[in-house]
């Protein structure tokens, strides 16, 4: 009896609110948990500058966010998803079934990936070979693959101290994850002349070979952190050996504490990523709803206040924060204000 | 044969020699285990209070920080051709500035304000100087100045707020050391911030903004606080005790006073008892489908999270109300009935009153357990970044609001350690709620407690 009361008043309930429920005043914004500070600190310039409410940011990840974009047009979904990578085809079909068809596809800036150890531990200068060769599962061996038997940075790299590895690595729910096997793990197994090696043990299997380059040893020196980045630092803070794998941004915020590492020779910063000379790094997005501009309040101005000069300009907050400023700036303006949609 | 009689132990074949004065090998093995299990108790207990002072200790020397705040006493030049270039004073052209226009105001009376003092540090530039303020300062100011047309081109006195590294220096979490290797701070701002301290210019004061300011961006942790949390968790509390606590009271007054015992009924309590064990995370999914996907109902808003948790507590209400039904005696009801009272008036002129603080212990109860849930919120939208204040209540249940526990969660993740000290805050916060309301609770059992 209960469930049956405790159904009808639930759904009077709703019915009611839904009907008193006033149009939506407010922008909101959900995703990637990378974007997240760079969207809550526009939100808040905007929410002081604009007549508009400060807009709302979730984070939970660029999956999740653009998930929750395509599940339909109207206004109890949301307005915009932040992304820390670009909409994949699946989800622009998942998007275009659910009616969302114009999208509007904002480019905001670059991240840097770096790696970053305890302030008083030894300092390392990286390239991506001695990443792959100290956390590939495998690594072929005279014609053989063989688990990867390194235990110290020393074995790695003969110039490097004789310190344990122990890598605390972004778990695979990230999108940090792919850019560090893509552009750490992939290209020291081009680099150091394993991946012809694995090509010719398993005969030319492409698909195979780059399989086996990404795939990380699961024996306990390299940890995924599911967590977010205050979770790296607490694991490193605990484990002095520790490297972990950070934003460039919350590097920036806790320097006090840890040293970054060199990639290929190159320190990262935002110069040196602007320029692409750090080769680690990842654009980031949002994406609009067509659709809900001249709906929901807000929506085509928060945009343009985001991409404008004063923003997310070099000397804007955003790069003060750890954004690397887009060079196409005035491109991606030009685009929103003309509210180019995608193809 | 008398002898055999009078000696019972002897008859029996097992003469026992020993007396109640001297302890024999069983006795003491029996007491030995009687002090062994009292002293597991003892282990048990202090393991526990253990736990409990170390979890505080970390918590209050972590947050009691974020109730005080380093703020700077600034005189601003509301420099007229800034501000109102046209001279008109009107309000839309007054907008036009943003808060970025206002910045190099506070810059520049900083520096008239290291001139006035004298204060003299090598390699500090007027930039970093006026870094020292908090970068809401400017937001402050073009407030002020929006409600106060009038003062442009005068000279006023603000109360801004230190940036957060000059807050964390007066708070023992920044160093000079950590300064020369933090890319934020300086060790010159450091020396600056102990000139201005020295001056008076510099104070630390109780921090109302942390109980009243809403959330703020990773750049401004100085300005963050707690308000819209406050009211987000308040909100959502009001809709669970509205609605909870009659469906719940009336479920099972039903169920233990009316119902028949039959397979259903046995059916529906099952349930209950497992519905109370379900994970919260699965109503947060409910949640979604149903009031949101469905009834059509905003995201974020504290209506939507009230409703959840009230899925959430109705079993711990109900369970905990018929367990006080079930404990008045039956012969409160059978007395009422016995002088031509009605079953209806039985229940509701004695055995509800009698029952009634075991009801409220229970509803309280309920309510903290709801109070501290962040899983249910994650899907529905409330795990955000909202800076509006919510309206009042009822249109205010369905603007945008946070929660307490939310708050916790979200600067826990935040990169700028001073958040750290700011979500220990916040635990302090929530924790004298949930013991205000357990207070309560006790408060109400002891008052109207009745005993047979």
């Amino acid at each position: 009896m209960s469930f049956v009361k405790l159904t009808a008043s639930t759904l009077a309930i709703a019915a009611v609110s839904a009907t008193a429920a006033a149009a939506r005043d407010n922008v909101q914004i959900a995703g990637s948990s990378t974007v997240l500070p760079y969207a809550s600190i526009v939100a808040e310039a905007f929410g002081e500058n604009f007549d508009f409410p400060t807009p709302v940011v979730e984070s939970g990840g660029s999956s999740a966010g653009l998930k929750r974009f395509c599940e339909g047009v109207g206004e109890n979904t949301i307005d915009i998803a932040n992304a820390s990578r670009k909409i994949r085809d699946k989800e622009i079909t998942a998007c275009a079934e659910a009616g969302v068809t114009d999208i509007i596809e904002v480019r905001i800036g670059y991240d840097g990936i770096v790696f970053a150890s305890d302030i008083n531990g030894n300092s390392f200068e990286f390239t991506p070979s001695d990443w792959y060769l100290a956390l590939a599962a495998e690594i072929p061996v005279d014609g053989a693959m063989v688990p990867n038997q390194n235990v110290s940075w020393s074995t790695v790299n003969a110039e490097f101290p004789k310190q344990d590895i122990m890598a605390f690595i972004p778990g695979t729910k990230h999108g940090t994850r792919e850019v560090f096997e893509e552009k750490v793990l992939l290209q020291g197994c081009e680099d150091s002349g394993a991946m012809e090696a694995i090509l010719k043990i398993n005969g030319g299997d492409e698909d195979a070979a780059e399989e086996a380059c990404m795939s990380v040893r699961t024996d306990g020196r390299s940890v995924d952190i599911d967590g977010d980045y205050t979770e790296t630092l607490a694991r490193i803070d605990a484990n002095k050996d520790g490297i972990g794998v950070f934003g460039l941004a919350f590097y920036e915020n806790n320097t006090d504490k840890l040293q970054v590492a060199t990639m290929s020779g190159v320190v990262p910063s935002t110069e040196s990523i602007s320029t692409g000379e750090y080769p680690v790094s990842r654009p980031l997005y949002f994406y609009i709803k067509k659709a809900h501009i001249g709906v929901i309040p807000g929506v085509k101005e928060y945009a343009e206040f985001f991409v404008s000069d004063e923003i997310a300009g070099p000397d804007g907050p955003l790069a003060a924060y750890g954004l690397v400023s887009d060079p196409e700036l005035s491109a991606i303006q030009a685009a929103v204000a003309a509210e180019t949609t995608m193809n | 044969m008398t002898d055999a009689t009078a000696n019972p132990a002897a008859a029996a074949g097992s003469p026992r020699h020993g007396s109640l004065l001297s302890q024999d090998a069983l006795t003491k093995k029996r007491n030995a285990a009687e002090t062994r299990f009292r002293l597991y108790g003892l282990a048990a207990v202090s393991v526990g209070i253990l736990a409990l002072i170390l979890l505080l200790a970390s918590i209050l020397n972590n947050g009691l920080g974020s109730f005080q705040q380093t703020f700077i006493s600034l005189d601003v030049e509301l420099q007229e051709d800034r501000l109102d270039k046209a001279g008109n004073r009107n309000i839309e052209d007054l907008k036009k500035v943003s808060t970025f226009g206002y910045a190099p105001l506070i810059t520049a009376a900083m520096a008239a304000k290291i001139a006035e003092t004298g204060i003299q540090i090598e390699g500090l530039s007027a930039k970093d100087a006026g870094n020292i303020i908090s970068k809401d300062a400017p937001a402050q100011l073009r407030d002020y100045v929006l409600a106060n047309p009038e003062k442009i081109g005068t000279t006023v006195n603000f109360k801004v707020l230190a940036n957060g590294r000059i807050d964390g220096y007066f708070k023992d979490r920044v160093t000079m050391a950590s300064a020369e290797l933090d890319s934020n701070v300086t060790p010159q701002q450091l020396m600056l911030a102990d000139a201005l301290k020295e001056d008076g210019v510099l104070i630390k004061g109780f921090n109302w903004g942390f109980i009243t300011n809403p959330d703020a961006s990773e750049n401004r942790p100085e300005a963050s606080g707690l308000g819209v949390a406050i009211l987000g968790s308040l909100y959502m509390m009001l809709v669970v005790l509205i609605l909870a606590l009659p469906i719940g009271v009336a479920a099972s007054i039903y169920l233990e006073e009316f119902a028949p015992k039959n397979r259903w009924t046995d059916l529906i309590e099952v349930n209950i008892s497992n519905l109370a064990a379900v994970p919260s995370i699965v109503f947060g999914i409910l949640g979604l489908a149903i009031f949101i996907n469905f009834a059509g109902l905003p995201q974020s808003a504290p209506i939507v999270g009230g409703l959840v948790l009230t899925l959430m507590t109705l079993p711990t209400i109900i369970i905990s109300t018929r367990a006080s039904l079930k404990s008045v005696p039956p012969s409160i009801r059978d007395a009422a009935l016995g002088v031509g009272a009605s079953k209806m008036q039985s229940v509701f002129h004695h055995v509800l009153p009698l029952a009634a603080p075991g009801i409220l212990t229970g509803t309280i109860i309920g309510l903290a357990q709801a109070l501290g849930e962040t899983a249910p919120l994650l899907l529905i939208g409330m795990v955000a970044f909202v800076r509006e204040y919510p309206g009042a209540p009822p249109e205010g249940f369905f603007d945008p609001a946070s929660a307490l526990p939310v708050q916790v969660y979200n600067w826990t993740q935040r990169a700028d350690p001073a958040f750290v000290e700011r979500a220990s805050g916040a635990i302090i916060v929530l924790l004298i709620f949930l013991l205000f309301m357990n207070a309560v609770a006790i408060m109400l059992r002891r008052r109207f407690e009745r005993r047979w």
